[in-house]
């Protein structure tokens, strides 16, 4: 686990300095992914970086496309591309675009960046592994806002009526989203009660609740998932904090997408190098 | 010419189904019309490749997105009302985009959907699939087209938009096994007259006809059909706008951003002709039945022939 914890770390580091250095990107929402992609990356799924369209590897989509960089990172620590490359990231011409596209970047499964999207892919990947008799699992990450998209629940349904026990959809359920909702009696704009646990069952959805930085929860669930005997897809509720690992970003929406200073990036990276020593 | 034996939905029904066995990537996906679009058919055939979807196109588009990065060939079909309107964002972020090998079919295209009205007409399907960068846009004009289309789609490794009518329509192609030629038109009739028709999918059995009549009274009018809407013939637009004074462009859809606009795109730049373009005006339609609607919008062969011959004598 403490390998785990350095290369989510390395993730959160890379983010923020990613988007001070280049000056654009989100980071909020990437901060609160980062633990689950460490865990993905670097420890769950079965993939080789040497051969990104293996076709038996298991497959990733970001629904929650805008977290980009988050992804970025973890693949260029993966050894998929150099990690000197994350300096081009939004730039013209550059494979790292905003929002992924799996036209320019190998180990992109699905471009991304239209909430609601990925999600259907992701039911297409794990039915072609049943028609194809194939044992990938296909992991898809969608945002607790992103669930308002009515696309969610179509692709709900469909995973849950063809059994797709080789899909797991992780919810990164930060609660905070691009603005969101004013409300008198909530600390800052939080989303309404979403009922996600209530409503993923209510789809069909075995549904498994975590701490989405808790690596050993984070790992322990998707290995759970990976030998469950049962014929439901899994839906992982992982409550999480937008901004997680830098004091001053944490739970405030307005770190969705905005640049760091030049002394709040020292402040940021120096909280996050504490956390590796 | 002929009343085809079969529909395009039926022919585009028992094709996709031989496909389906023949090909183990072909996949059906259906959006809970398969009794009205025929995908019912590969249910039958093989059912192991039919997918049901459910009422919820958007989902539908994204599943067939994601089977085919894994090597299948999706074939996702609804009404071209609801395949296109409906999930067109989809189309784009997940389907068009990225390439992939994603075979879209719009059945009950343009007026001709059984007197359902404004809601299940589609006047916009070609302009919205037109704007697409990697989209091919197939429109038959009659059944047996259909089958060599669909062949054709499949083998082609992209994305593709398939536009079909739902009813019995008119056999006015010869007969022939010839692989169909994607982006490629068929010269169907070269007329002494200085007015040349240009006309795609369902309408072009129709101008056929109309030409017929004008031929028998001595108004000899060339007439070129468009199975393929993207990419274009360039080469035979650009010889008709050399070659003729006026062109006439006949479609069931329209007539702002559809095929007339894309036809004058290409000779606009080119070679600028004088062009009519027959299609439906600024408004919406109703129910009724097909001819009554074709009647309406001036699409029948009677209303056809009388704006052609009009035309051709205010020349």
């Amino acid at each position: 686990m403490k390998d785990l914890q350095t290369k989510a770390t390395e993730i959160r580091k890379g983010i923020i300095s990613t988007v001070y250095k280049q000056k654009q990107g989100h980071i909020g929402g990437p901060l609160s992914a980062a633990d689950m992609l460490a865990v993905l990356y670097f420890h769950t799924m079965n993939v080789k970086p040497d051969q990104p369209d293996w076709e038996n590897r298991d497959r990733f989509v970001l629904s929650k496309g805008h977290s980009g960089i988050a992804l970025y990172v973890a693949l260029a620590l993966k050894g998929y591309f150099p990690y000197e490359e994350l300096l081009t990231f939004d730039n013209l011409h550059s494979r790292l675009q905003a929002h992924p596209d799996m036209t320019k970047l190998p180990g992109i499964d699905m471009s991304t960046g239209s909430l609601g999207q990925g999600i259907s892919a992701g039911v297409g990947m794990a039915l072609a592994a049943k028609l194809q008799e194939k044992d990938y699992t296909t992991y898809v990450m969608i945002g607790d806002g992103e669930s308002q998209e009515g696309q969610v629940w179509e692709a709900a349904a469909v995973a849950a009526r063809y059994k797709l026990n080789n899909l797991v959809v992780m919810i990164d359920n930060n609660r905070l989203q691009q603005y969101g909702w004013k409300k008198e009696d909530m600390a800052d704009r939080q989303a309404p009660e979403q009922s996600h646990a209530e409503k993923w069952e209510a789809f069909g959805w075995k549904v498994v609740t975590i701490d989405g930085h808790n690596l050993e929860e984070i790992a322990t669930g998707l290995k759970q998932v990976k030998n469950a005997e049962n014929k439901q897809p899994i839906a992982i509720i992982a409550n999480t904090i937008k901004g997680k690992g830098v004091s001053f970003m944490e739970g405030n929406f307005q770190w969705h997408s905005k640049v760091p200073t030049e002394s709040e990036y020292h402040l940021a990276i120096s909280e996050l190098e504490e956390v590796l020593s | 010419m002929t009343v085809s034996t079969k529909s395009m939905r039926d022919v585009f029904g028992e094709e996709l189904a031989k496909l389906s066995l023949e090909d183990k990537r072909v996949v059906a996906l259906d959006g809970d019309l398969g009794n009205s679009t025929r995908l019912s058919f590969v249910e039958k055939a093989n059912p192991s490749s039919f997918l049901q979807m459910g009422i919820a196109e958007q989902n539908l588009v994204g599943v067939a997105a994601g089977l085919a990065t894994c090597g299948m060939i999706p074939w996702a079909c609804s009404f071209t009302a609801f395949i296109t309107r409906r999930a067109f964002d989809q189309l784009v972020v997940s389907v068009d985009q990225p390439k992939l090998n994603v075979k879209l079919v719009g059945s009950y295209s343009g007026l001709l959907t059984s007197n359902t009205g404004k809601t299940h007409h589609s006047f916009e399907d070609i302009a919205l699939m037109t704007s697409l960068p990697n989209m091919i846009v197939l429109s038959p004009g009659d059944a047996k087209e259909v089958q060599r289309i669909m062949r054709a789609m499949n083998n082609y490794h992209g994305p593709a938009y398939l536009r079909l009518s739902r009813d019995e329509g008119l056999d006015f192609l010869d007969d022939t096994d010839e692989e169909f030629i994607i982006g490629k038109a068929k010269w169907l009739k070269r007329g002494k007259n200085d007015v040349a028709c240009l006309s795609t999918g369902a309408m072009s059995p129709r101008v056929k006809i109309a030409l017929a009549r004008l031929e028998a009274e001595g108004i000899s009018i060339t007439h070129v059909h468009f199975p393929t809407l993207k990419p274009l013939d360039e080469k035979a637009i650009i010889e008709l706008a050399s070659s003729y004074k006026h062109l006439i462009t006949v479609e069931e859809h329209y007539v702002r951003h559809g095929f007339g606009s894309l036809i004058n795109e290409v000779t606009s730049s080119v070679q600028p002709v004088k062009t009519t373009r027959i299609g439906i005006q600024n408004e919406y339609s109703e129910c009724g039945g097909n001819e009554e609607l074709l009647a309406k919008h001036g699409l029948s062969p009677e209303k056809l022939e009388i704006k052609i011959r009009e035309i051709v004598e205010g020349d």
